[in-house]
Order: structure tokens, then sequence, then C-alpha cells
């Protein structure tokens, strides 16, 4: 997280300088993401105090970054405190896509979160896994920002 | 489901064999479509009261011939000229039209026609006329029941593009595609069928799931579409005349991209496992399911070519998406996209010529054709958002779906149903009564 801060920090600066005339929506992009991840809280609930419920992507990818770990070992720890609870991961797209593929797509990073769960001894029975594809955004805009909120999985209780 | 039943009760006449004079040349745009006359079909007053009495409709002949006229124009090849410039009365001009009125006002070709209603029957009789060699050229009558009146308006549309272009028409076809409603982040979405010119709407599911992708099967009776019911993604099949809905196979897990193989007897479509999307077919009598992909990319988005022998899919095998064709048994995969982007949802052609699929490419969406060998490739259309094309039953023609951009507020999304002639012009918003996508084009209903 502090590497995260400093970066994010570098980063404004270095945005600042160049373009002092940039607009103050547009910082606020530059700010929430990071080589096309996805790196604000907007739209980010907590599964508990200090537990975020989701992961974001890059385009087209399904590869977890640093800050995805991250939470994913949050997760992995809550749901070893609580070991009764099942979730079930939802797999998402943004809509800059085909929507068979994107359905794969979505499958496909869900599993990416679920293989990380496990390997953190979190039991696959008690994981489910359904992608929407591009079906369900958060974010109904059609600009890079939203497409970034929009490439997610997030970890759902459900029970 | 109404079942229809069309009889050809007489050809009347001989069917001209003489070589026509008009021809219509469909393999590039027309820029000058050929101007029509439709005539009125002529029908009594007599006949006109009982048919209003039956299904509150005043002018029948009339109406049926504003259906072959929206037909004959949307394909863009022809003109259908004003009626008001008609100098010959309906009843006159279907006995023995006087073609230099018709050739006065720039008609090559003249529709006449004549409807009785006798016995709950209806009876509707067309010529078609060539103008500038003074001689008919089709002379056909139908009985049916009066109901059905437009899909007589869509099969003499059929007629006429055949006799004209020498190919099989596209009008007496239905499209099925998903019914959109709502805000972008919570569609509600139903499977609905319309006739190709977008009338006789009906929904076949309610909006409780999420549907996606129907596609029908080479009689038209059956769909299979992807349901999210009880939230498990999965493929049906649906049988439209009963509204029987079951699941396809026994898939622990997310079966997606259905299609029917040409004679229907398989559906074949993506299975997703533990991040793995593979390719399978499923037999519809035997039950067998068979594996046709393994390979750990996304492989999705099979249809086979209209013989059955050969499939062409999307994979990401490459490390990006990317059209491939194989055996039906999934031997020789070759890869035969090589543009720059980004491709996807190929779709053989019903002619077995051609595949069409989606393109990406910096930041725009192109619906496009390639040869089956990846040579040739046309971009028919660009914009911001479209997809998923499904071919007309002669292959002339592509429907897809659009996409608007949202506005800043994340406003103004809407999904459209359009079509596009092979050779790029005559690009068509198709009319749905709501938002539509994911289009499937049936074979012709009559044949």
């Amino acid at each position: 997280m502090k590497f995260n801060e400093i970066f994010k920090n570098i980063f404004l600066v270095i945005a600042f300088g160049l373009i002092l005339s940039a607009c103050a929506t547009q910082k606020k992009v530059d700010s929430q993401m990071k080589s096309d991840v996805y790196t604000g809280t907007d739209t980010v609930e907590y599964l508990a105090s200090g537990v975020p419920d989701r992961v974001f992507f890059a385009t087209n990818e399904s590869v977890l970054t640093t800050a995805s770990r991250d939470t994913l070992r949050k997760q992995a720890a809550w749901l070893r405190k609580n070991s009764d609870i099942t979730v079930v991961l939802e797999g998402h797209a943004d809509e800059r896509g085909t929507r068979e593929y994107n359905l794969a797509l979505g499958e496909r990073r869900a599993n990416a979160a679920k293989d990380y769960l496990m390997t953190y001894g979190i039991s696959s029975n008690r994981i489910s896994v359904i992608s929407y594809g591009k079906e369900r955004p958060v974010d109904s805009g059609s600009n890079p920002l939203a497409w970034s909120k929009n490439r997610r999985s997030v970890t759902v209780k459900a029970n | 489901m109404i079942v229809f039943r069309i009889f050809f009760i007489l050809l009347l006449f001989s069917l001209n064999q003489a070589k026509a004079l008009i021809e219509v040349d469909i393999t590039r745009g027309n820029l000058n479509p050929l101007p029509v006359a439709v005539s009125p079909l002529f029908s009594e007053d007599e006949t006109n009261k009982k048919i209003n009495d039956k299904i509150r409709i005043n002018n029948l002949g009339e109406e049926i011939s504003i259906v072959i006229e929206n037909n004959l124009r949307a394909t863009g090849l022809f003109n259908p000229l004003d009626k008001k410039a008609f100098l010959q009365t309906p009843d006159l001009a279907h006995l023995k039209p006087r073609f230099e009125d018709w050739t006065l006002i720039k008609a090559q070709a003249l529709i006449t026609g004549k409807v009785k209603y006798d016995d709950n029957k209806l009876r509707v009789e067309f010529r078609l006329w060539d103008v500038l060699a003074a001689k008919e050229m089709i002379a056909l009558a139908f009985t049916t029941v009066p109901t059905n009146w437009r899909r007589i308006g869509h099969i003499i549309s059929d007629k006429i593009y055949e006799r004209l272009t020498g190919e099989k028409g596209y009008f007496d076809t239905r499209i099925i595609y998903v019914a959109e409603e709502g805000p972008k982040t919570k569609r509600i979405k139903k499977l609905a069928i319309m006739d190709q010119d977008g009338a006789n709407t009906k929904y076949l599911t309610l909006g409780n799931e999420l549907v996606l992708t129907p596609r029908f099967n080479p009689t038209n009776q059956m769909v299979t579409y992807l349901s999210y019911f009880k939230n498990l993604p999965r493929v049906y099949l649906l049988d439209i005349e009963t509204g029987i809905q079951e699941v396809v196979g026994d898939f622990p897990g997310m079966t997606f991209a259905p299609r029917f193989s040409p004679n229907g007897k398989k559906i074949i479509m993506s299975f997703a496992k533990d991040g793995n999307s593979d390719i399978y077919t499923m037999d519809l009598e035997s039950r067998i399911v068979e594996r046709i992909t393994n390979h750990p990319s996304i492989d999705t988005s099979p249809s086979y070519s209209p013989d059955g022998e050969f499939i062409t899919f999307n994979s990401d095998r490459s490390g990006f998406q990317q059209i491939y064709v194989m055996r039906k048994n999934g031997s020789d995969v070759k890869r035969i996209s090589f543009g720059k982007g980004l491709y996807g949802t190929p779709v053989w052609s019903p002619r077995g010529d051609l595949i069409a699929f989606t393109k990406l490419h910096k930041g725009k969406f192109y619906i496009g054709v390639m040869r089956t060998d990846g040579t040739g490739e046309r971009l028919l259309t660009e914009n911001y958002y479209q997809e998923a094309p499904s071919w007309s039953p002669n292959g002339r023609v592509l429907i897809f779906y659009r996409e608007t951009k949202t506005d800043e507020k994340g406003d103004g999304f809407s999904a459209k149903l359009w079509s596009i002639d092979l050779t790029g012009y005559n690009e068509r918003k198709v009319y749905t009564e709501t938002d539509g996508s994911d289009p499937s084009w049936s074979s012709l209903l009559s044949n």
C-alpha cells in the first residue's frame, strides 16, 4: 500500500507539472488508474472492516496486480476467521469487447481470484464462480475510468 | 404459435420463360435503385367490408402493397414510386396495364394484384410486369387465413426479388433477438421474436432472468440461447411453439455461445471451467457430449460451415482474440485473421464462401467479412460499438446490433438492431419495439 501511495503522489506531481492547465476531473482520472487498472475506491464495498470486496484488471487481462493480491490476502484471512462463510466470485468485463468473449474473460478473472484465495488456504468448495461478462457494469460511463471500474472480480457472501 | 398454412393454388397463366429485360445486379452497391410501381392490390367493396368485419383492416389490398413496397425499398435495390403519380386504377392495371402510362412515370417494373375474401379464406393474386418490354414476368395466387396477410406480402416480395435479382429473397423470415429495457447497470433482457420488418413482435421470456445470444435451428422451430436461470448461466433449448425449455447437457459450469449444427441435430457451444473455455458439442438425440477443442486459452463463438464439415471460432491462443477455422472434429486448427486489431464473433455465411466477424481496432468496432481462408478482408461499417453479425438466409445482408456511447453523466445508452448489405451499402436501422441486441436471422419460412 505504501508503495502505491508514493507512486500515486509521484504520478500526481508529474501530472501536475506537465499539464498545469489540466482540468480537475482529468487529474481525478489519472489518480484513480495505474497502467489501465482501477486503483480508486468509489465502487468498492467491504466484506468486513478493512476487507475490500473487489479486485480490478487491465484491459483483456486476468493477471492479478500487487494491489489485487493484497486485497485477496485480506479476504483469505477474513474467510479463514469465518469458516462458515461461503462466497461467490463474480467476474466482469468492460463494454469494449464482444459479448461471448467477455463471458469467458469474466470467468477467467473470477477464477484468477479463486486460485489466489485457494493458495491462501481457502477450500474450493467454499468458493463458487460466476461470470457476468459485460452485462452488469457498475459504472455506465463510456470512458476509460468507467471501463476500469467495470473490469473486476467481486467477492460476494453467499450465505 | 400459429402454424401457417399457405396454399399455392394456381400458377396463373404461363410463367414467361423469355429472358426478361430487367435485371437487378445485387453484387455491387446499387446507387441507381430500380424504379418500381407497386399498385395497391385491388379489392371490391364487398371484400373490403367482409375483411374489415373479420380483422379490422379497411383496405387490405393497399396494406399488402405497403408491406411489399417497404420490403423492396429496404433492400436498397428498388425505388418504389409515389402512388399519387399512378395514372391507371388498380383493377384495370391488374387486368392489363397501359404500359405507356407506367413508362411515363418512369416505372420499369409494375406490381399489380387483387384480393378476394370467400368462405373465411383470403385469396391474393399478384402479377409482376416488365414495363419496358410490356410483358408479364410472374403471376401467382395464394390462399390463406386473413390474419396471415402480412406473410402473403412477404412471400410476394420474395417472388419479386427472386425474379428480378435471380437470387432467393429474405422477406418471409423472422428475427429472434434480445429485447432490452432499463438503465445500463440493470438491464432487463427478454427473448423476442418478430417478423423481419419489425411487425408481430412476441416476447418469449418475462425478463426475470438475464438471457443472451438466441439462435434459431434450421427449421426455425427451436431456439438455443444462454439463460441465467437460478443464477446458473447455461445453454438452453426452447421450443417456440410449445414454450418448453430445457438445459442443454449437464455441465458443471457455465455453458455459452450456442449455435445449432446445419442439420439441427447438434448444439455447439463453449463450456467454461477453471478459467478455461473450450468448445463442445452435444447431440440432441443421443445426448452424447464431445469435446472439440482442448487448449488453455479462451475458445468461443463457434459457427459451423453450411456443409457441417468445418467450424470457425474465436480464440485468444495467440495472445489476443483472433478467428480460427478447424475441421468438425477439432483437427487442423488454422488461424485465418491476421489484420491489425482484435477479431471476434465469426459466423459462416449460408453460401459457405465468407465469414462475417466483429473487429476491434483503435477503439472502433467494425463489422466485416473475409473469405474462409482469411483472404479478402472487407470492413463494411465502423462505429463506437457494434458486434455479432447474423446472415440473411440468402447471404446478401447482415443484421447486427449497435450500442451508443453514454454522455458525461453516463446517460443516453441505447442498443439497436441494424442491417447492412454485403456490399457495404444500404445501412439501415431495423425497427424494434424496445431496444434490442443479439439478433439472429431465421431461414426462409416458406420453402
